[in-house]
């Protein structure tokens, strides 16, 4: 039987980050990944990812994938692909199928990173195609370059559902609707501000009735539910679709860890079935550790993190370092971790309704509500200021643990501060010299640049757009509002796109002055 | 080429492709590019039914994309129970709708 | 004795539903109506289910409804969805053929 120090069960963000962190250590590490490709879910993700520098933030999901694997291959990892692990038995046997053949491997440790499965909801005609996980638009879409339909009705509002909504937007299919059961937009209010502002309705307190078609979807119904998601009679709406996308959450996929005897759990905070460990993926079996959403739903970027602990702790426990080494070498990543978990969206605040950001700022319930921050709430935001001259405009308004718009000013404009959840403030005295980096690097996509009087009647509003085709100059449309709907005139008058933006391009418009706290979106006609 | 193909992305710019091939569909000789999942040169021309179900006999398509629903499985060279999206297309293939675990139709079976 | 194994207890009679024809299990064609229709036929285990019905027993493996069946099967029994205990996981993880898990490497250390 073929021996490695250590085997990792998938080559997503927290496998591939265990695998670096014990290569390192001077392990021989192999890592089992069942799909053709590595990096787990993170070649799907084309969006910057949120965090400080020390988490990869405002770099794209796939980029973060590419530098991933050249790390594990610099430290000589063996990533074996096309490997479905199909059992884990005591000792520390690993079953794989490799080809037509099925190979028996020993670990002297494990880590289990085997990620998470979509949930699936049911309602009438569920089955038929066209009805598609959300994971399945994005594999069609950014891994094989097919669009998954031209007319999609998304359900769930959480941040999977509004990320692969406009990513959908992004590759030229038409979002109908988002429509989720629960009263409030489960995911980051920025990122249903971007989707909200291109004109896709938002549906809250709403689910599927069914699915219509013969043979493939041609329709569907949503209508609105009560308190106890049961269907009010009379609210049935109709959308002609062909496709429905689902986003209802995610479930860590433990069960080799359940069939190795792993102390389990049912942990509804969680997301399901997860093996009970310590802060560090230690199992209740020696040896056998576990990072990323097989241990608790969270995001890839805490799932590299939670990887690089276990393969830190794996490298350990086989005495490949000394025991009072551990402690300082986790702390840089306890830290870093801890900073991820903070604010309104951290796994500690799941289920609760928050009413008031940390500064005191009542939450917006129109983002909630509706997706979108309202005309009159925006301006209790420390962000939304109004100067002569361009000037920043951040429209972000919850606690989440990001600040790349911070460093990116290079004149001081923007301040966040030491705590990475405060919402952005507008240094007083600060020159802003509208070089866009703020509204580049923004992953949320929610700062504007704005002149609110150019002299003329006009102001200008400069916006984040990751659309093709790009708009030349001199072309008109009309300004959007929050609420995506048509509030103004509008002309394209420049567009930047230069290497530094990464792909976010700059469009600024040109709207009358009365609209330049409203208009924060393009549309050519 | 079919419209559901993304000819340029914004963030990902040129799709890479493999070789244009040709495959069977039902017999019938239809286009795709090497190495892409079956499911994808299927859906690319709007072809939605990879397969009938056993029991009800109710038509079905791709669902998870990833290999673990295996709703898309097909009659692939013969074989039954190919889950198409995960499976590289090659040229010359011969995928057939699968009607329960037969590439026979039920009346035929 | 806890409330989940004491099979004594009186879950009450069935009650047929609107949606006891949704379509819960994929792969081997369960209704939900069957589901419920077999706790009350005493299955009130997820095993005891899986045996009785098939219910993640076909091609996928359960991939895809193993959370709804527990969420039916718990609702019937009246408890929360955690104090089930999950069914038995066991090679194989994924559908393979007999013929490869049967193929067993040879040893060439």
């Amino acid at each position: 039987m073929k021996r490695y120090d250590l085997i990792i069960v998938g080559a997503g963000p927290s496998g591939l980050s265990a695998a670096v962190e014990a290569a390192k250590r001077g392990l021989k590490v192999v890592v089992f990944d069942e799909n053709e490709k590595p990096g787990g879910q993170l070649f799907k993700q084309i969006h910057k990812f949120f965090g400080s520098k020390e988490h990869r933030a405002k770099v794209r999901g796939f980029v973060i994938g590419q530098q991933l694997l050249e790390e594990a291959d610099k430290e000589g990892v063996e990533v074996v692909l096309n490997a479905t692990v199909i059992g884990l038995y005591q000792d520390h046997e690993v079953v794989v199928k490799l080809g037509d053949e099925v190979v028996h491997f020993k670990g002297d440790a494990i880590v289990i990173a085997t990620g998470a499965a979509e949930n699936m909801v049911t309602f009438e005609g569920w089955t038929l195609p066209g009805v598609i996980g959300a994971g399945a638009a994005q594999t069609m879409m950014n891994l094989h370059g097919i669009k998954p339909g031209k007319k999609i009705l998304m359900l769930g509002s959480g941040n999977v559902g509004l990320v692969v909504s406009f990513q959908l937007m992004q590759c030229g299919c038409d979002v109908v609707a988002l429509v989720d059961a629960a009263p409030r937009v489960g995911g980051y209010g920025v990122h249903a501000a971007k989707v909200a502002r291109t004109g896709v309705p938002f549906y809250l307190s709403h689910t599927i009735v069914k699915a219509e078609g013969e043979t493939e979807v041609t329709g569907v119904t949503i209508a609105e539910v009560d308190d106890r998601f049961q269907f009010i009679p009379g609210t049935e709406k109709h959308f002609d679709v062909d496709t429905i996308c689902l986003a209802v959450g995610l479930s860590p996929m433990s069960q080799l860890l359940k069939m190795a005897g792993a102390k389990m759990e049912d942990n509804p905070r969680k997301g399901g079935q997860v093996p009970v460990c310590d802060e560090y993926g230690r199992t209740s079996l020696p040896g056998v550790f576990v990072a990323g959403d097989v241990s608790g739903i969270e995001e890839a970027s805490s799932a590299m993190i939670e990887g690089r602990m276990a393969g830190i702790v794996a490298a350990e426990y086989l005495g490949y370092m000394e025991e009072t080494d551990l402690d300082h070498q986790l702390k840089e990543l306890d830290d870093a971790l801890d900073g991820l978990r903070q604010g309104m969206f951290a796994p500690k605040n799941r289920g609760k309704a928050i009413e008031t950001t940390e500064e005191g700022i009542e939450i917006s319930k129109n983002l909630l509500k509706h997706g979108f921050v309202s005309d009159e709430e925006i301006e209790r935001f420390p962000g939304v200021t109004h100067r002569v001259g361009v000037h920043p405009v951040m429209e972000c308004t919850q606690n989440i643990p990001c600040n790349p718009c911070q460093d990116a000013c290079k004149k001081g404009c923007i301040s966040i501060g030491s705590n990475i959840t405060s919402l952005p403030i507008v240094v007083e005295g600060s020159e802003c010299i509208n070089c866009g980096m703020c509204v580049a690097s923004c992953s949320g996509q929610a700062i504007f640049l704005v002149d609110e009087d150019l002299g003329d009647g006009f102001a200008s509003v400069t916006l984040p757009y990751e659309f093709l085709p790009l708009p030349e100059i001199g072309t008109k449309g009309k300004g959007l509002g929050r609420d995506g709907k048509v509030v103004c005139e509008a002309e394209v008058i420049q567009v930047r796109d230069v290497k530094a933006f990464d792909k976010t391009s700059l469009l600024t418009i040109k709207v009358p002055k009365e609209y330049a706290m409203k208009a924060r979106f393009f549309q050519a006609v | 080429m079919e419209e559901s193909r993304i000819e340029n992305h914004p963030i990902l710019g040129e799709m890479e492709k493999g070789e244009k091939v040709a495959f069977l569909f039902d017999g019938k000789e239809v286009y795709g590019y090497e190495g892409e999942p079956i499911a994808a040169a299927l859906k690319a021309q709007g072809l939605m039914v990879h397969r009938y179900t056993k029991k009800e006999h109710k038509p079905r398509g791709i669902f998870c994309a990833i290999g673990r629903c295996t709703d898309c499985v097909m009659v692939v060279d013969g074989v039954p129970n190919v889950r198409t999206c995960i499976t590289p297309l090659k040229a010359g293939m011969d995928v057939k709708t699968q009607y329960g675990v037969s590439d026979k139709p039920f009346e035929e079976q | 004795m806890n409330t989940i194994n004491d099979r004594t207890r009186d879950i009450g009679p069935f009650v047929p539903a609107d949606d006891d024809d949704m379509l819960i299990c994929r792969c081997e064609e369960i209704t939900k109506g069957e589901i419920r229709k077999a706790v009350h036929d005493g299955m009130w285990t997820l095993t005891e289910i899986r045996r009785y019905l098939r219910t993640g027993m076909g091609l996928c493996q359960g991939q895809t409804c193993s959370k709804l069946v527990k969420s039916i099967v718990a609702r019937e029994l009246g408890i929360s969805p955690a104090e089930l205990e999950p069914a038995t996981s066991r090679v194989p993880m994924r559908p393979i053929e007999m013929q490869v898990f049967a193929n067993e490497a040879k040893e060439d250390e």
